[in-house]
């Protein structure tokens, strides 16, 4: 296609877009000259390349609708009528340039019936508002105007166009808004006019330039190339120690690192650009049904990658489409509700962690839950039985079921034949959610998860049968790991397995058999169930092996292989290994599509809740080895930043003169360094008289986030992976560092005598806080044994029941802490017991509930200070009692 | 499509269990030996696994099992011949590939009626030599086929 045409369908494509959005606002707001100036502006350009260009009909289209907006320029009243016919032409205009960019011509045909409505319109206004009352007329000297050629269909010369202004009087100022809307009216407009003057004045500022997308494809595709071989290269120089490439590697990697995130950014696109037509489509439903509805938007800025952006379009018409048809009533049945006449949706994005939140907010009538109920078990989803015992939520979800639309009437707006499960069968496919929350009477709320980007993503690597394949993190729960030592163990119905998780019973799948690679080994003697989520659905699945997270670049599967529904793709792996991706939408399939084999829904979003609230503050800082790495803020004492030159050796090993006393520095591994001028970052960790400092390359930053290591790690240091703030992050043992800068840290002679001789359980079923308290607790002198649950600690009890503390986590699957005080209160042998609970719930109620279950104190989960002082104190009492 | 009607065609010889086969050099882009192969789960059993060729993901495709020739033996050694359909790599796995014929067309023979059907599928007739046959391999078929297979 010839450049200046196809620059001129891509500007135009822009252009029009951007008056649908402004038409609709300028029809609430008639008054507001600027809206009207930007439209007005927008058809003249378009019309005036027109003629550059030679394509008549468009001119002709363009000058029509131009001159109607002169008039409104002028003072002419809008009205509804009149928006519509721009309207129309618009898509007119929209059908002729779609035409053009297929053929390179402008198609045949006449469009005297738009323009002889838009003339009519523009005269019969111009009449009615000839007979106001006559203003001042505009004086001056007309020129004649030659027109080198004959006019066009709906053209006038210049001369009669000058001269009709000229005779048009002023029309009296617009009738004020109602006094109720004027000032919310007032203050809204004013805001958006300072951000329109922002973006025009930051347009002007910023250059910009155009590039075909397909040179951002190319560039993503290169970029994602140099990734995977810098993880080849990575694993290269991970069995290849001390080699002189590492540091210029490490450069090598950080560039890679930033060049991916730039070309990422490139692909990024506001939000806003796929919603530019939802305005209008609300608008002309509202028309159409005799709403009236307001469509506000939030978080238009909000960026995304192009694809993903493709991608979700056309789901949030449909979304918006519903909403307005059938979420929200007629001004009639809103006023009968005691609602405003006017509905709202509200539709508003935002970034969280790697993802973006979409969410479609009505305040209409909410979903008729009976209804639905009603055409479940008529469509069979459901027996009347089942349906009887599913809440509200859970049958609202059967919205997303495929050929369930609700609406009796088949209105020309959502009635076709699209429905929501087509909307979240597109959500799926890029690796998203939705999920819905409706109540009666005032509306309904749609939240759709989706990731950033598509072309990487970071996924898990397991192992079934020898064999290693890839899940996509954004679908795995967490990590359960089954041995003979372990609280959770497989049990069977006949042949399903499942497994108790926080007591409920979660469906399991082997991959093995799942992938038939062979018969799932029952007596295995440890192996790892990925608690994986997909929409609603929660299942486990079963592998033997796992390993680690790793960033990874999706390549299409051959298409010999695309009918197989359990993979998503393949992509090579750092080691030059190629790996199937497996999709959890498909193993869901696979799993079974019986709603009530999985957790429900509504049950998950509590516990996700309550496990929510046990979220720790996270220190995250860079040393070492790339990854980022985090610790539990309450270990750190401090944060230090010390002159370089302060660093003295001794004994080979560095040190530094901290408040009067040598502080030992250590190494997180063997790929951190000292820095060798300037400032050095430290975290100071610090217990009675002793402190060390963990020599750091810098602090990225302090989050509040759930700690759930996902991946154990065998680095000593490391306790594992987790995921912070979206990214995979290596969560830092500082048990391990500390006997490393003082031998004798754990057994040190000046540790109180008394508490030599005290004996704790210390019960958790997390490995990570038995890892982190332990060596606290050993510090301060006490010997400490641990167990992982209630049922453990019980029987250690009954083995030996000469311990002086319980110190018990509250929330344990199996039995939990309330109720292993209550059996340890009630037997005479363990009833001199103190027992402490430690919680990351201390409501004033828990703390009651505690109390009454036989804790003798109530602990914060991170306040080590707080636990000594706990122990210390019930040692007196106990020395006291004794 | 191999380019009849002239005088000489180039042929890249293979050894698929016993049998010699010819593929148009043309659409021949590369011999590899063919390592580490991941399986695919659940894949047509003619579907070898993928692997990692410079980079790029190559499905590898056994051509024992896709022309229903007996299997390979456990630990036996292929050669893998790396061809292009509609943008996509494959490799096909063979056993030895050995020397490029220059064969005149005067030499080719059509299919023989009483031909293996799934041979026939997709040979493009034989090349008579002096101390062999060897079965022309159209390529796109290999591929045709595989597709209605899986239709199927």
């Amino acid at each position: 296609m010839n450049d200046l045409l196809s620059e001129f369908l891509t500007e135009t494509h822009e252009s029009l877009d951007v008056v649908d959005v402004e038409l609709v606002r300028f029809e609430r707001e008639p008054n507001n000259a600027q809206i009207l100036g930007n439209i007005f502006r927008l058809v003249h350009t378009i019309k005036g390349t027109c003629g550059f260009l030679g394509l008549p009909r468009l001119e002709a289209l363009t000058h029509a609708a131009e001159t109607l907006m002169g008039k409104f320029r002028d003072g002419m009243p809008v009205t509804q009528e009149a928006v519509t016919l721009i309207l129309a032409v618009i898509d007119r205009i929209k059908e002729i340039l779609a035409e053009l960019e297929r053929s390179q011509n402008e198609p045949n045909g006449a469009d005297d019936d738009l323009i002889r409505d838009l003339e009519c319109t523009s005269q019969s206004e111009a009449a009615a508002s000839a007979s106001a009352p006559a203003a001042d007329l505009s004086v001056g000297t007309l020129t004649d105007q030659v027109l080198e050629r004959p006019l066009r269909p709906g053209e006038v010369s210049l001369d009669e166009l000058e001269r009709a202004f000229r005779a048009t009087p002023t029309p009296e100022p617009a009738a004020p808004a109602p006094a109720k809307a004027a000032v919310a009216d007032d203050e809204r407009r004013a805001m958006r006019d300072r951000r329109d003057e922002g973006r025009h004045d930051g347009a002007a500022k910023t250059h910009t330039l155009r590039v075909p997308v397909d040179t951002l494809e190319r560039l993503m595709t290169m970029v994602s190339e140099l990734v995977l071989t810098r993880n080849q290269l990575l694993e290269i120089m991970r069995r290849n120690e001390d080699s002189e490439l590492k540091s210029p590697f490490q450069r090598l990697s950080n560039i890679t690192g930033e060049l991916q995130e730039g070309v990422m950014k490139t692909r990024m696109q506001p939000i806003g650009n796929a919603w530019a037509k939802l305005p209008r489509i609300v608008r002309d439903i509202a028309a159409e049904l005799d709403k009236k509805i307001e469509l506000v938007m939030v978080g238009e800025e909000t960026e995304l990658d192009r694809q993903v952006l493709e991608l979700i379009k056309d789901p949030l018409t449909h979304m918006v489409r519903n909403s307005a048809d059938h979420g929200l009533g007629t001004p009639a049945t809103r006023r009968a509700a005691g609602k405003p006449e006017t509905g709202t949706i509200r539709l508003s994005a935002h970034h969280e962690g790697g993802h973006i939140i979409i969410e479609i907010a009505d305040d209409g009538r909410g979903l008729d839950t009976e209804r639905i109920r009603a055409k479940a078990i008529r469509l069979g989803l459901i027996s009347e039985e089942e349906a009887e015992k599913l809440t509200e939520a859970q049958i609202h979800k059967f919205i997303f079921a495929p050929g369930f639309s609700t609406a009796t009437a088949v209105t020309s707006i959502s009635g076709r034949g699209v429905g929501m499960d087509v909307v979240k069968s597109n959500i799926d496919q890029i690796g998203g959610t939705i999920d819905l929350k409706s109540v009666v009477g005032q509306g309904t709320i749609f939240r759709i998860k989706i990731p950033l980007t598509l072309a990487i993503i970071s996924v898990l690597i397991v192992e079934a049968d020898g064999d290693r394949f890839a899940i996509p993190q954004i679908a795995v729960v967490e990590l359960v790991n089954v041995d003979a030592d372990s609280e959770h163990r497989i049990e069977r119905i006949k042949d399903a397995s499942v497994l108790r998780l926080r007591d409920k019973l979660l469906p399991l799948v082997h991959l093995k058999s799942l992938l038939r690679l062979g018969e799932a080994d029952g007596e295995a003697a440890e192996v790892f169930i990925v608690v994986t989520q997909v929409g609603n659905r929660t299942f486990g699945v079963v592998v033997d092996r796992v390993f680690h997270t790793e960033e990874i670049v999706v390549k299409p599967m051959s298409s010999m292989l695309r009918h197989l529904t359990m993979f998503s793709g393949n992509t090579i792996l750092g080691d030059g290994a190629v790996i199937m991706i497996l999709d959890p939408n498909g193993v869901a399939e696979a799993v079974g599509s019986h709603a009530d084999t999985s957790i429900p829904a509504e049950e998950r979003t509590e516990e996700t809740r309550a496990v929510a609230a046990d979220t720790v503050s996270l220190l995250v800082f860079r040393a070492g080895s790339g990854e980022l790495k985090a610790v539990p803020l309450s270990l750190v004492t401090r944060i230090e930043k010390i002159a370089v030159r302060e660093i003295e050796f001794s004994n080979g090993r560095p040190m530094v003169q901290y408040r009067g006393v040598l502080m030992p520095l250590l190494l997180i591994d063997a790929d951190a360094r000292l820095r060798t001028e300037g400032v050095q970052s430290l975290l100071v960790f610090a217990d009675r008289d002793r402190s060390m400092g963990l020599v750091v390359d810098d602090i990225v930053d302090i989050v509040e986030n759930r700690l759930d290591i996902q991946v154990a790690s065998r680095t000593p240091g490391i306790l594992g992976s987790a995921i912070v703030s979206g990214r995979a992050t290596e969560i830092v043992d500082v048990g391990h560092f500390l006997p490393l800068a003082f031998e004798d840290w754990f057994h040190r002679a000046e540790r109180s005598e008394a508490a030599l001789t005290r004996r704790i359980l210390f019960v958790d079923d997390s490995a990570f806080f038995r890892n982190l308290l332990t060596p606290v607790l050993k510090a301060a002198g006490y010997d400490v044994r641990t167990a992982a649950g209630a049922e453990e600690a019980l029987a250690i009890i009954d083995a030996d029941a000469q311990f002086d503390f319980v110190v018990a986590d509250i929330e344990m699957p199996g039995m939990n802490g309330f109720e292993l005080a209550e059996r340890l209160c009630h037997d005479p042998r363990t009833q001199h017991l103190t027992l402490i609970a430690l919680s990351s719930l201390t409501s004033a109620a828990t703390i009651e509930r505690g109390r009454q279950a036989g804790f003798h104190g109530f602990i914060a989960k991170f306040d080590r200070a707080g636990l000594l002082a706990a122990l210390k104190q019930s040692q007196v009492e106990l020395a006291r009692a004794a | 499509m191999t380019t009849l009607g002239q005088d000489e065609i180039e042929y890249v010889t293979v050894m698929i269990a016993g049998q010699m086969f010819g593929l148009p050099i043309e659409r021949v882009h590369d011999v590899f030996i063919p390592e580490r192969l991941t399986r695919i789960p659940l894949a047509p059993l003619q579907i070898a696994g993928v692997l990692n060729l410079r980079g790029r993901i190559v499905t590898a495709i056994d051509m024992r099992r896709r022309l229903a020739l007996p299997p390979r033996e456990k630990g036996e050694k292929s050669m893998a011949v790396g061809v292009e359909h509609r943008g996509e790599s494959f490799g096909l796995l063979v056993d030895t590939v050995g020397e490029v014929l220059k064969l005149p067309a005067s030499s080719r023979d059509p299919n023989p009626v009483n031909l293996d059907l799934c041979l026939a599928r997709v040979a493009h007739g034989v090349h008579r030599l002096d101390d062999r046959l060897m079965v022309i391999l159209d390529v796109d078929r290999v591929f045709a086929l595989q597709a209605e297979a899986l239709a199927a």
